[in-house]
């Protein structure tokens, strides 16, 4: 049996297959020469976000980092002076107020809202009506743009008009007015339940993603071997939410660590810098003072804390999903 | 007319305007009745903070319109929050763009010095024109002997006091002293009416008080030299004393966490008896006269009155908030902008904004003391007319370097009263404040 197709021909396990005619007379276009070269084309297509990151990511890393080692003020180019802006950083009381101020905010932020938010999205796992609305309206928090929500908790911490202070007085449960924000530790804990208030809605959403991801069949399970709602939670539950859990956590983590928005309008970094953070002191130092290599300083002694977060939980993260 | 919309004749006449202007400044435009030709578009960004006279900014908005007509270009005015402007001044120089006019507060001319231009020529043809500056301003706005920004008003302040709540709590006058400050407030505060200071992060309230305070009771940041610091002294400690006890028996202690407004809705609110402040809680009120209203449902402005600060034991002193303006180095209108800077220092521009002020803001020169305004003002009112003279700025005993508005800028001195009246001994107070200005001023 032959076939022969026109265009050209070949032999095959006794077919004759007819191919295109190579067209070796002329060379093949430079364009289908550059596609056909994978490295050049991998170049080519990266290079835009190559760009994009060197530009937006890159160029105010290094930028950052050389004025930290420079004595940089506002209108002045300054020279290098080596770590010495870190250890006047170091050496300076507010800044080891911020520093520690950035941890205790982070932390128990955290923890209230991966506590609160867990609890809400267990709640919103459940069936009842309305569900629906309730989901969407709790985002609320989270979708208004941090500066108006935290005005609103700023007038209503308000030392002279605060509702809150009038609720409580009202209510007989205060006889003189309490200084939300004129006490620094209360400063402080005032700005982790707004943070808290606005994160939550971030931490529910996405854990409640991670429950409808789990079985009710081992629910029902667990409950047949006698399992109670706590033990379903521990047991169940928390083991198969985990890593979501995980990945949530290391993104608060960071946007708290390094959270700028709400302390600035809240409280300013007052009374008398006791809630400044290390993001609104750097602000206040190189923006508002201009000088401009100090306050690289102080922001980048957040980079190596957070790097060390950021690992340590993608480590843990792994060896989960590993097992 | 040719294909352009232009004659020759006409494009003679612009062109002759052009060349007035550029030879005679604004006086030349005015006399060639013609706005120079700016290339098309050409438009001149004024930067201001947000005045506390909101009919003020509205005057200067209208007046941006005349200016432009003027000046043959398209002259903006914004306004920012008073805050916000330090950081919106660094951005700008540091990315070489932005505004083309910034308002300076106090002697923020020293801090910014290498991105501002010379306006000399201006300032001088001002002070001549109106008699030579106040003593505060060559300080502030003068870099090395030459001008950096042209002085333009400076903000009184004074104790805005309910004479009626003090008359009850017995007293027939304003205090003279801060004993008797103490003594009378300590009563008032008895009363739920205390004094509203604040000693928070502000540029205006806390600083005119905190400065002064320590002044009154002979304190300094430095010697004379500038390059010592001296505040770890008894002057120091004696005034953090006062004010520890001033702050417990007499003050509102939310005004830990107040900025610059607060204590003018405290006040028009009656939460609070008397307040260190510029005249607006009184301008306000009078202006709002339906809304503010005392316990009786009477208009409050009628129970207002001003009072200088008290003396401490080493005298009386002021420090106010002085305003000039300074064209940026990057600025590619330095002609077009120094042209504003003189029209808006025309007699018959500028007294059209100062007497919307009421006595908020003076002038920059001894000349707006004699304008027919203060005739007609209010006697709370006419004891802003003579503010000005006699103020000190930061810095003292020393001259007003940028050192010394790194001090202020950090609020440094606003902090040493701060901590102290939250619990920390008046001695740490002082000995904190001192390491701080030790690394500003000899580090």
């Amino acid at each position: 049996m032959k076939k022969t197709i026109a265009g050209g021909a070949g032999s095959a396990a006794g077919f004759e297959v007819a191919l295109p005619h190579p067209r070796t007379s002329q060379p093949a276009p430079a364009l289908t020469r550059f596609l056909e070269n994978e490295g050049l084309l991998a170049a080519v297509l990266l290079a835009p976000t190559v760009l994009l990151l060197s530009l937006f990511i890159a160029y105010p890393f290094v930028m950052g980092v050389w004025l930290s080692l420079s004595s940089t003020s506002v209108g002045n180019p300054g020279e290098f002076v080596g770590l010495r802006n870190f250890v006047k950083a170091w050496n300076d009381s507010i800044f080891r107020t911020a520093f520690g101020n950035t941890f205790f905010y982070t932390f128990w932020a955290t923890v209230f809202k991966l506590v609160l938010g867990m609890w809400l999205a267990l709640l919103l796992n459940r069936h009842f009506r309305g569900k629906r609305l309730v989901r969407a309206s709790m985002l609320l928090p989270f979708i208004v743009p941090t500066v108006l929500s935290t005005f609103a908790w700023r007038w209503m911490f308000d030392p002279t008009f605060s509702v809150l202070n009038w609720l409580l007085y009202q209510g007989g449960l205060i006889t003189t007015k309490l200084p939300f924000l004129s006490d620094g530790t209360y400063g402080l804990w005032c700005a982790i339940v707004v943070n808290t208030w606005r994160g939550m809605p971030f931490f529910a959403i996405t854990l409640l993603a991670g429950l409808q991801t789990i079985s009710p069949d081992l629910h029902e399970a667990a409950s047949l071997d006698g399992a109670n709602g706590w033990h379903r939670f521990w047991h169940v539950t928390w083991p198969l939410l985990k890593p979501v859990t995980l990945v949530v956590v290391v993104f608060s983590v960071i946007q708290t660590f390094s959270d700028f928005q709400l302390i600035y309008v809240l409280t300013g970094g007052g009374p008398a810098n006791a809630t400044h953070l290390l993001a609104t002191y750097a602000y206040q130092i190189g923006v508002a003072t201009g000088l401009l290599g100090e306050g690289a300083a102080i922001s980048l002694f957040m980079l190596p804390v957070l790097f060390v977060v950021v690992w340590v939980q993608l480590r843990y993260l792994r060896r989960l999903e590993g097992a | 007319m040719d294909a352009n919309g232009m004659n020759r004749r006409q494009f003679l006449r612009v062109s002759g305007a052009t060349a007035a202007a550029a030879t005679a400044g604004i006086e030349g435009i005015l006399e060639a009745r013609r706005a120079p030709a700016w290339a098309q578009g050409t438009k001149l960004h004024w930067v201001r903070w947000v005045d506390f006279i909101p009919e003020s900014d509205v005057e200067l908005k209208r007046q941006m319109g005349e200016a432009s007509k003027a000046l043959g270009a398209e002259v903006v005015l914004e306004t920012i929050n008073a805050n916000d402007l330090q950081p919106r001044i660094t951005a700008a120089i540091q990315s070489n763009s932005g505004a083309d006019i910034f308002i300076m507060q106090y002697n923020w001319c020293h801090l910014y010095q290498s991105a501002l231009a010379d306006v000399t020529d201006i300032a001088t043809e001002v002070a001549k024109a109106e008699g030579g500056f106040y003593e505060i301003y060559p300080p502030s706005a003068q870099v090395n002997g030459r001008w950096l920004a042209v002085p333009h008003s400076v903000v009184g302040n004074a104790v805005a006091y309910r004479r009626s709540w003090l008359k009850e709590a017995g007293a027939t006058q304003y205090p003279k002293t801060w004993d008797e400050a103490r003594k009378l407030f300590a009563v008032m505060k008895q009363k739920g009416k205390p004094y509203g200071q604040t000693l928070g992060h502000t540029f205006g309230d806390a600083p005119v008080f905190t400065y002064t305070m320590l002044w009154a009771f002979g304190g300094a940041e430095t010697d004379k030299s500038g390059k010592r610091v001296v505040l770890n002294g008894k002057g120091a400690v004696d005034s953090v004393k006062f004010m520890q006890a001033f702050w417990r028996e007499c003050c509102d202690e939310g005004g830990l966490a107040w900025d610059d407004t607060n204590n003018n809705r405290a006040f028009h609110a009656g939460e609070i008896g008397a307040t260190l402040n510029g005249a607006s809680i009184y301008i306000v009120a009078k202006r709002k006269k339906d809304a503010i209203k005392d316990e009786k449902g009477e208009p409050m402005w009628q129970d207002i009155d001003h009072a200088p600060l008290p003396a401490g034991p080493a005298g009386a002193f002021l420090l106010f908030l002085n305003h000039s303006h300074a064209i940026m180095k990057y600025s590619k209108n330095q002609k077009l902008a120094k042209d504003f800077l003189r029209w808006l220092h025309k007699k018959e521009n500028f007294e059209k904004w100062f007497q919307t002020q009421e006595g908020y803001s003076v002038g920059a020169t001894k000349a707006w003391e004699n304008n027919p305004m203060w005739g007609k003002l209010d006697e709370p009112l006419k004891m802003f007319r003579t503010a000005a003279r006699n103020t000190r700025l930061f810095g003292y005993a020393g001259p007003s370097t940028a050192k010394a508005t790194e001090a202020f800028t950090k609020y440094i001195i606003t902090d040493m009263y701060a901590k102290a009246v939250q619990g920390m001994s008046a001695e740490d107070a002082v000995k904190w404040a001192e390491g701080e200005l030790k690394k500003i001023y000899e580090g």
